[in-house]
């Protein structure tokens, strides 16, 4: 860029502050976490189990208000490599992103895999949380490091649709 | 023109701060209340419309997750204005009128207390020339206020009379937020946040959420016996720059005005989406509404939901229209700086 | 339905760096704004708009034709703000005003301090002061002071 060149933007950065206020789902559901808990809520008309949750079911409007214990052991549903890194965050590229199916959830959230070869990553691996040491638990997923494979059968994911009951 | 009306309207209780509601705990009770009262579901929904704004609460995509407030399976007819709900209404009269669904369910929610509402109003203006500055919406309903009283449009006495008569509406409106009376002395010992207005001038900082449902006429009384008619309805923004306005002749509502053939129309209620005080006697003038009852809900005054505060207008109207012997009410809804964008909406209960 | 005392807060920032392109017409005023110029432009009605307007909001028609207004002009509204809040540019007691500068039609939205509010009124005369820095955008001008 030549030093004549004109500016022809102006700055315009913008910043607001908030103070973020979970709802009482959410509430909930990080209290439990903060124990090294992950308790997904339950919908009463479909049954349907929500973890994260939300408070809500949405595929009919109403309050999850059932609590259902979770384990911390699922199958990878769909999963990426990715080949950049996090800002600010450590680990290193490539890394694997996951959706997380947890035992008894009906839908996945999505988190990190580690001990494994990324070539061998497979959709319907099981794979088990590795927690961070307990005084470092807080208000957070993050208080899970990753998930790792563990030595059981792969999951066939066509058998985890959603089947109402 | 298909003929369209108003078959219920839900508010929820107006909080200084849903701290422990997200925004999917705050829209599921109106609209649950909505549908108990019609006996209804969201299968009988042809078209879902929302109103909102992000920044608000600072979380992208808010308007998203509160759709898991309402069922979304099977999949649903739906569409979301980042704007007051008031908008949404507009937006699903129109998907009526052009033949694309015949019942409608509206929402609006707003939380405004984990921000600065002040700064985040700043950002929706001129982001060359306005914005850069940080002006908040006191500062320029003020300038707005002072053009007013300097022409002799409004007078300080007026501005008093909005504020007390508000506190004392407030009563009519079991989910207002603000309901403590004033009286002249306390208005005047106030001090000025932004003159010439002071802490009584201004809304209250609210949460809240609000539901709305329309029918086609031949719908319509599917759900009710008495359906509310919306006779009327048009919306005008004028420019965003705000210096080449007059800030004294609302071009906008007069020209909505002449569109709905509104001086033809006596009104026997309105209520307006009036945030700050002196706009009051101002759009009474302008509509002349100066005998016709206004705001018995309290208006903004006494509780405005950012987003929802419009559709509130149009819903307690339609309250009105519904449990008293009247026929003819005007609702307002209003966005922007110094009331730039306006929509009037002529309600009708038929005999 | 809501346990005020469990409620779970956290404190965060929205922020972000936009870079906003001016287009030919603007980036002209702020070009302008760094040899301590302002500009208006003027519409075939021979109205002029002022800060410089792209669009005429009554004809609908394009501008480009520059011409140079101010620094001085007029108040022709103003809000005072005793207690600045947080996001206001100027800590110390200041307005907000409309301002229409000489050679103007149209008012320009900003900051009017180094008074006190009882000097202020529609009519009184104000002019631009110049940041010592200067980065094209509209505070290249931080504030009017009154004209002495």
């Amino acid at each position: 860029m030549s030093e004549e060149e004109k500016k022809d933007y102006a700055e315009s950065p913008i910043n607001l502050e908030y103070h973020y206020t979970a709802g009482s789902a959410t509430t909930r559901f990080l209290n439990q976490v903060k124990e090294g808990k992950i308790v997904g809520q339950s919908c009463p008309k479909c049954s349907a189990v929500y973890v994260p949750p939300r408070g809500s079911c949405p595929r009919c409007g109403v309050a999850t208000n059932i609590e259902v214990p979770l384990t911390d052991k699922g199958c990878i549903e769909s999963f990426t490599i990715v080949h950049i890194p996090i800002p600010g965050n450590p680990i290193v590229p490539p890394y694997v992103c996951a959706m997380i199916r947890l035992d008894g959830a009906n839908i996945s959230f999505l988190h990190l895999i580690q001990g494994i070869d990324v070539e061998e990553i497979r959709i319907g691996m099981r794979i088990q949380a590795v927690w961070k040491p307990k005084d470092e638990w807080t208000h957070s997923l993050e208080n899970i490091k990753w998930f790792t494979p563990i030595d059981e059968p792969d999951v066939d994911v066509a058998t985890l649709r959603f089947q109402e009951s | 023109m298909k003929k369209v009306a108003i078959v219920g309207y839900a508010q929820h209780p107006i909080l200084e701060n849903a701290g422990a509601l997200n925004e999917v705990e705050l829209i599921m009770p109106v609209v649950h209340q909505l549908f108990d009262e019609l006996g209804i579901s969201q299968n009988n929904i042809d078209f879902t419309c929302s109103g909102s704004c992000d920044y608000l609460q600072g979380a992208a995509f808010a308007f998203v997750e509160g759709l898991s407030a309402i069922q979304t399976n099977p999949p649903i007819k739906e569409s979301h204005v980042e704007m007051d709900a008031a908008w949404a209404m507009y937006e699903s009269m129109l998907k009526i009128q052009m033949g694309d669904a015949d019942t409608a369910l509206i929402y609006g929610f707003g939380k405004s207390s984990p921000g600065r509402l002040d700064s985040i109003i700043s950002l929706q203006m001129d982001p060359y020339y306005i914005s850069p500055l940080w002006p908040d919406r006191v500062s320029l309903a003020a300038i707005q206020a002072r053009v007013l009283l300097e022409k002799n449009i409004i007078t300080p006495e007026q501005m008093i009379t909005a504020v007390i008569e508000a506190r004392t509406n407030s009563k009519n409106n079991k989910n207002a937020l603000v309901t403590e009376l004033v009286d002249k002395e306390s208005y005047l010992a106030s001090e000025k946040i932004s003159s010439p207005l002071n802490e009584f001038d201004c809304p209250p900082i609210s949460d809240g959420s609000s539901a709305m449902i329309i029918a086609s006429e031949e719908k319509a009384y599917d759900f009710t016996d008495q359906p509310i008619f919306i006779e009327g309805i048009d919306h005008r923004i004028e420019s965003s720059n705000i210096g080449s306005r007059d800030l004294s002749k609302p071009t906008g509502i007069m020209a909505s005005i002449e569109q709905l053939k509104l001086e033809k129309t006596k009104f026997d209620v309105a209520e307006l989406h009036t945030q700050f005080s002196h706009e009051v006697p101002y759009l009474q003038s302008v509509l002349n509404l100066s005998d016709v009852p206004t705001n018995l809900s309290g208006g903004p005054l006494v509780g405005n939901v950012m987003m929802c505060a419009g559709l509130d207008a149009i819903g307690k109207t339609y309250e009105s229209l519904k449990s008293n012997d009247l026929t003819n009410g005007l609702a307002h809804a209003s966005s922007g700086p110094c009331l730039q964008h306006n929509m009037l909406v002529h309600l009708e209960k038929k005999s | 339905m809501s346990d005020q005392k469990d409620l779970l807060r956290a404190p965060f920032e929205l922020a972000y760096n936009y870079k906003r392109s001016s287009g030919p017409l603007m980036s002209k005023f702020f070009d302008a704004l760094a040899d301590q110029k302002i500009l208006g432009t003027k519409s075939s009605t021979g109205k002029v708009y002022a800060p410089a307007a792209e669009f005429d909001p009554e004809t609908h028609e394009s501008l480009s034709d520059l011409v140079e207004v101010g620094p001085g002009g007029v108040i022709e509204s103003f809000s005072w703000i005793e207690e600045p809040k947080h996001h206001h540019l100027i800590k110390n007691p200041f307005a907000f005003a409309l301002i229409k500068l000489d050679g103007a039609d149209t008012s320009m939205l900003h900051m009017v301090t180094e008074c006190d509010e009882a000097d202020l009124k529609i009519g009184s005369r104000v002019t631009a002061n110049w940041s010592a820095t200067l980065e094209n955008r509209i505070t290249d001008i931080k504030f009017f002071t009154l004209e002495k």
